[in-house]
């Protein structure tokens, strides 16, 4: 594993035409967990050189936002990190919140909480399930995918749907969280502990799983910062930097937690990173249930705010009220002009920083839409992490960046 | 001592005079424009100043504003100040027939991509970028899609092959 170690056979200079071999990685590399391409130029197994290809699932979805009213924007973040969606959606609503103005109340902030730290869980489930899977153990990952269907069904009796979700309104819900759903969120709070503890013994200190791991991928603070890296890739360099804490949006202040930083910004400390923020979302999500359920009478019937411009109105008012009809459908052909301005919101996605940066011109679609996409900028560094390293380590660190070609390629 | 937009702002106008105007705070966040030119010298003051440190590049895009004449490209900055925790936007406008731009690839890393993904939608040139080329669309294409030059499809068009798209 460590670079030094390795025996090179030296050669007289032109005694063969090249020195070193090319590897195509990818584009559909099993290995890759999509659809990336890397130009490898290796020597044995070592790595001299990498150059990286993306693009390839690329769906102009900020062209496409130019032509969108803001509801019709939703289902197009569901596709940028898709192990997270709800993320994504919600952090475009508060986006839109935020530049209409609209005030959620408490009641709504701490069920999106929920959610939010839900797909926070499954994105990590994935990310280092995956990394056990790289690393040769196949059986943490399909164990642990039994307990992110309990997350999906959750996500499912909300809103209807489990991976690309569509999930919330603007100002809040579709509809009020059902008993059913409770029910299910208080199966996951009761299972799901002694499920993840159980997949933290099989790798944390496992010496094969160490080995692999520990110096492979390593970056130090000061570059993951001027690579742009943000969420549990930079704090495994040890950066305490997360949007949760340093711009509370929805109500984060209200819950006590941590931020784990690791120190090496290796493959291990991204793991473990990733390992504790399920831990402290876990907790988040107990906080905020705790929180849902103090609400009693008509307030545990708010699940959005009174914005009725935005706001979709009830089904049977449609079917039964001029106005709401007509509400409807402006709502939903998106017949309503925005205020002008430009807005700059950030999330703590999946995978660190999610932002939108929107400008709008006074119309009813938005005049530009960035999507700020952690991916896209991280996997930049890519080279540089595993540059003299072996290309096994190249794989396992592809797979511990979390990157995820939708968030990528926008 | 927190840092206040106040503070930036009259701290870059004590350095750059005329060359850095419309200031303006939007949602608590600082924006203001400078000239093309200088993208990298206010950049690098940023950067530098000790009071201002903003050392983390958030994201860098463009915009077009195709009735601008003069100005129909706009490359925005955002930029973060992670001690004090505190963003600013910071934009410059190019015209669109020679949109060159100073590269901030040699201050920051993550510069590199966020330049070539506006290279690629916009045809900002970003002049000293080490490997400036198209990123995620396909290398044979000849126009800059995200211009507003570019609309897309017509929804109600109908002479397509219905066939084709398993409607006929």
């Amino acid at each position: 594993m460590l670079a030094h170690q390795q025996h090179h056979i030296t050669l007289p200079e032109g005694s063969i035409e090249k020195q070193t071999t090319t590897l195509n990685v990818g584009p559909t590399h099993p290995a890759t967990h999509g659809v990336f391409q890397n130009i490898m130029e290796l020597d044995g197994e070592r790595i001299v050189s990498t150059e990286q290809t993306v693009g390839y699932i690329h769906r102009a979805f900020e062209k496409l936002a130019e032509r969108r009213p803001l509801y019709q924007i939703t289902p197009i973040t569901d596709r940028l990190n898709y192990c997270s969606s709800p993320i994504n959606n919600m952090g475009w609503h508060l986006t839109c919140e935020k530049f209409l103005g609209v005030q959620t109340p408490k009641r709504v902030d701490y069920l999106r909480v929920i959610i939010m730290e839900l797909a926070r869980i499954s994105d990590h489930l994935i990310c280092n399930s995956i990394v056990g899977v790289d690393t040769g153990a196949y059986t943490g990952f399909l164990y642990v995918m039994q307990y992110r269907e309990l997350i999906y069904e959750i996500y499912e009796e909300v809103c209807g749907s489990r991976l690309t979700t569509n999930i919330g309104r603007i100002g809040g819900f579709e509809r009020n969280f059902t008993n059913t759903a409770f029910e299910k969120l208080e199966k996951f709070l009761k299972e799901y502990p002694k499920v993840l503890k159980e997949f933290e013994n099989l790798f944390a200190r496992n010496r094969i799983f160490m080995e692999r791991t520990i110096g492979g991928g390593a970056i130090s603070a000061e570059r993951a910062l001027n690579y742009g890296f943000t969420g549990p890739n930079l704090r495994a360099a040890g950066v305490d930097y997360d949007v949760r804490v340093h711009q509370p949006y929805s109500s984060y202040q209200d819950f006590d937690f941590t931020i784990p930083v690791g120190k090496t910004g290796d493959n291990y400390d991204r793991f473990l990173v990733r390992n504790q923020e399920m831990w402290q979302s876990l907790s988040i999500i107990e906080q905020a249930y705790k929180k849902v359920q103090e609400f009693k009478g008509t307030d545990a019937e708010i699940f959005h705010a009174d914005v009725p411009e935005y706001y979709l109105p009830k089904k049977e008012d449609v079917y039964t009220k001029m106005e709401s009809l007509i509400w409807h459908f402006k709502i939903v052909m998106g017949e309503v002009e925005m205020p002008k301005g430009e807005i700059y919101n950030a999330v703590e996605g999946g995978n660190g920083e999610l932002g939108f940066y929107l400008v709008s011109d006074g119309g009813r679609t938005p005049f530009r839409l960035h999507f700020r996409r952690p991916c896209f900028i991280y996997y930049q560094a890519y080279p540089e992490l595993i540059t003299g390293g072996m290309l096994s380590d190249a794989i396992v660190t592809m797979s511990s960046l979390n990157l995820i070609a939708g968030e990528l390629d926008a | 001592m927190a840092l206040t937009n106040q503070d930036i702002q009259n701290k870059l106008q004590e350095k750059f005079g005329d060359l850095v105007s419309n200031f303006e705070e939007s949602y608590g966040l600082l924006s203001f424009e400078a000239t093309a030119a200088n993208n990298l010298k206010v950049l690098q003051f940023l950067y530098d100043e000790p009071s201002l440190q903003f050392q983390f590049l958030t994201d860098i895009c463009g915009v077009n504003f195709p009735d601008d004449a003069g100005r129909e490209i706009s490359v925005v900055y955002h930029l973060h100040n992670l001690t004090e925790n505190v963003r600013l936007r910071f934009k410059i406008f190019v015209p669109v027939a020679a949109p060159d731009v100073f590269t901030a690839c040699n201050l920051f890393s993550s510069a590199n991509w966020m330049e070539r993904e506006t290279y690629d939608f916009y045809g900002v040139n970003f002049v000293g970028h080490p490997n400036l080329k198209r990123i995620l669309n396909v290398d044979e294409m000849d126009y800059f899609p995200l211009r507003k030059e570019y609309p897309l499809e017509d929804q109600t068009r109908i002479d397509k092959d219905d066939e084709m798209f398993g409607r006929g």
